[in-house]
């Protein structure tokens, strides 16, 4: 296939699962109006999930879930050392996700309060980057098929992908919706990254912060816009939370 | 019959959702060990959910699964509000209704397709059926993409909904919407005809284990979101008692748990709804059934593709009539107001899959105190279990080879469309 005069080849990509939903996965065979085309742009090798031939000579691995047990980083450590790019897809794989909601508490108690006495291995919820090397990331709970297609492109075309750097507050503007501030809701869009056009808030649902931290935010500046818009800290602070894409700033606000 | 040794060992069985394992074990031409072994990651929801503001329940709950988040946020709600008193407005009632119809069509079309098709015709995945069945493979896009619109209209999303919340939805469908779903679904009718002659010249491989199937029943309309909990034994229980339908049970080499009624296991799914309620599927539905000769209660677990097919019929029709609703509703009465307090319920409802249980006990502020979700593959893996080793030493019996064993073996599994991620969560 020729692209501005190049001949291009199709890029072999493998998709892999850990602990999740397999939701982002399923995104891959989304806007099944456009897919024939997308499929055109890959030549898939690995994909447990739709296919039953495997080879693990990929250059790009997709890369979902976070992880929970120690299979798990061996497994990522073979599919790391195969790949040339490796990309975490999804909010699990890029900040732990909502599996790190468990990491509040003893994993022993965790296990308790599900299997009773049986013993289950498990560990504290860690996203890709505190195992292997990442060279992108696409957050989002679940990834927005879109900007896949997008990266996936870029790849193809040998050009550097890039995610919006500014917040969802400026996608909600721009879908000319009510402040859900203003509806007396604590939202995260003005902290979160956009990209994902601001799906949550235009329906009337606040942001949870899936897509994790924009750049260059000011937390300071919004914890006071909750106080002084006299909503809960403890909403806020349940909110922050759910994907733990705000590790970090709640670290600082905590020590 | 030939004594022949064989194992079959498939590690992460490829074509569904989540990771298990097929040991099939023949010495001798003597079936030895047949197992359905899941090895999912636990994610442990039910300890996730303890302390969280009801709220915030079903955006965490629908991240138990990425095919069925819908049914999963649906059926934490149904429990919240039954435990604290809340109730939907109707309009509320039609639009979830119609997304839980976007999020089964979707699952089935994804399922019938891209999953157990390949079977059928002997090739690894839908993508070289891309090239030698392409109008069945667009007919399976097609219909796919309509469950997806409907969600989307209905939800904000195709998956993980944004606007299904405690007390009714934050935000109805459009009527530029809903005009356009009206278009698309009588569009699409053509693709499910095809759908059904393609589904038709597929040989359906015959076996049978005689089991129970449970699902939800309300007696008025096919069922969706709740109802009583009945099974083909004649077991008739209320929603509330739903551990009684379930008995869970831990095993060593699963790390999902089991479940039984009256026998030693029991089945929920398509053909689980299909054998409890074929008396309420829509006319078209009925004659898409007669066409595949599938009557309750059918036994061959390798129906349930049928079953899910004739499940479409259904939807596709029903779908019409709810757009239609609500086209000619005012959709202002969207959300009832609620105030937290202490309680306790259970919310079941038909996710694509089968009969889902989540069941809440919040305390005074709304909080989780106790949570219990029961997913249909939860409930089915046992099932799956005790026909691995029937189908395998039928198949033996029968002379067949290891190939052939293997073949049968994965496509049953396939059959299920088990969700494993989902039934460990």
């Amino acid at each position: 296939m020729k692209h501005l005069g190049f001949e291009r080849s199709k890029v072999r990509v493998g998709s892999f699962d850990f602990t999740c939903c397999e939701g982002c996965q399923l995104q891959l065979a989304n806007k099944e109006s456009t897919l024939p085309e997308f499929l055109a742009l890959v030549d898939i090798r690995n994909f447990r999930e739709i296919s039953s031939e495997r080879h693990d000579d990929y250059d790009i691995a997709l890369v979902e879930g976070s992880i929970t047990r120690s299979d798990e980083v061996e497994r990522l450590r073979k599919i790391r050392a195969t790949a040339k790019v490796l990309v975490a897809y999804g909010t699990c794989a890029c900040f732990g996700g909502v599996n790190s909601l468990k990491n509040r508490l003893p994993q022993e108690e965790v296990v308790r309060e599900v299997y009773d006495g049986k013993k289950v291995e498990t560990m504290p919820s860690t996203r890709i980057a505190d195992i292997v090397k990442v060279d992108f990331s696409i957050p989002g709970c679940p990834v927005s098929k879109e900007e896949v297609e997008r990266v996936v492109v870029s790849l193809v075309n040998r050009s550097l992908p890039t995610l919006p750097r500014y917040p969802v507050c400026v996608e909600c503007k721009q879908r000319l919706n009510t402040c859900l501030f203003d509806l007396g809701e604590v939202c995260l869009g003005p902290i979160t990254r956009a990209g994902c056009d601001a799906v949550c808030p235009s329906g009337k649902s606040a942001c949870l912060g899936c897509r994790g931290p924009a750049d260059d935010l000011n937390f300071r500046s919004f914890t006071d816009l909750v106080r002084d818009n006299g909503l809960s800290t403890e909403e806020m602070l349940e909110k922050l939370r759910f994907y733990n894409g705000f590790a970090d700033q709640l670290g600082h606000e905590e020590s | 019959m030939k004594k022949v040794d064989f194992d079959i060992d498939l590690h992460h069985l490829s074509r569904v959702e989540g990771h298990g394992n097929i040991h099939i074990s023949v010495r001798d031409g003597q079936l030895r060990e047949a197992q359905w072994a899941v090895v999912e990651t636990p994610r442990f929801f039910e300890a996730m959910l303890k302390g969280m503001g009801a709220e915030r329940v079903p955006f965490l709950t629908s991240r138990i699964c990425g095919i069925c988040s819908i049914s999963h946020s649906l059926a934490s709600i149904r429990a919240l509000e039954r435990a604290m008193g809340i109730e939907p407005p109707e309009e509320a009632r039609l639009i979830r209704s119609l997304a839980m119809h976007g999020e089964t069509l979707q699952s089935h079309a994804l399922h019938l397709f891209f999953l157990a098709a390949p079977d059928f015709l002997g090739v690894p995945s839908v993508v070289p059926l891309m090239q030698s069945h392409p109008d069945i493979v667009k007919a399976g896009l097609q219909l796919k993409e309509l469950g997806n619109e409907l969600s989307i209209a209905t939800t904000g999303r195709a998956t993980h909904p944004v606007s299904l919340a405690l007390g009714g939805v934050t935000r109805p469908p459009s009527k530029a919407q809903l005009l356009r779903l009206k278009a698309l679904i009588a569009e699409r009718r053509a693709a499910l005809a095809l759908a059904t002659d393609f589904f038709g010249t597929l040989e359906i491989p015959q076996f049978v284990r005689e089991t129970e199937f449970i699902s939800l029943r309300d007696s008025v309309s096919y069922p969706y979101i709740g109802g009583d909990l009945v099974s083909t034994d004649g077991v008739v229980k209320e929603e509330n008692d739903y551990l009684q339908m379930t008995n869970e049970y831990l095993n060593d080499f699963s790390t999902t748990k089991f479940t039984r009624l009256s026998r030693e296991s029991s089945a929920a799914g398509a053909l689980a709804r299909f054998n409890n309620n074929a008396d309420l599927l829509h006319p078209n539905a009925r004659a898409a059934a007669s066409a595949f000769g599938l009557e309750p209660v059918c036994h061959n677990p390798f129906m349930n593709n049928v079953a899910q097919l004739v499940e479409c019929h259904h939807i596709v029709e029903d779908a019409a009539r709810l757009v239609d609703r609500l086209l000619d509703a005012g959709l202002t009465d969207l959300r009832a107001s609620w105030k937290p307090r202490a309680g306790a319920a259970t919310g079941a409802v038909e996710a694509p899959r089968g009969i889902l249980y989540h069941h809440m006990e919040t305390d005074e502020k709304g909080k989780v105190v106790k949570a219990d979700c029961i997913i249909p593959t939860t409930q089915n893996n046992a099932n799956i279990h005790f026909d691995l080793r029937a189908l395998a030493g039928q198949a033996l019996a029968e002379g067949r080879s290891e190939q052939e064993t293997e073949l049968l073996c994965v496509k049953l599994v396939r059959s299920y469309d088990p969700c494993i991620s989902c039934s460990v969560h």
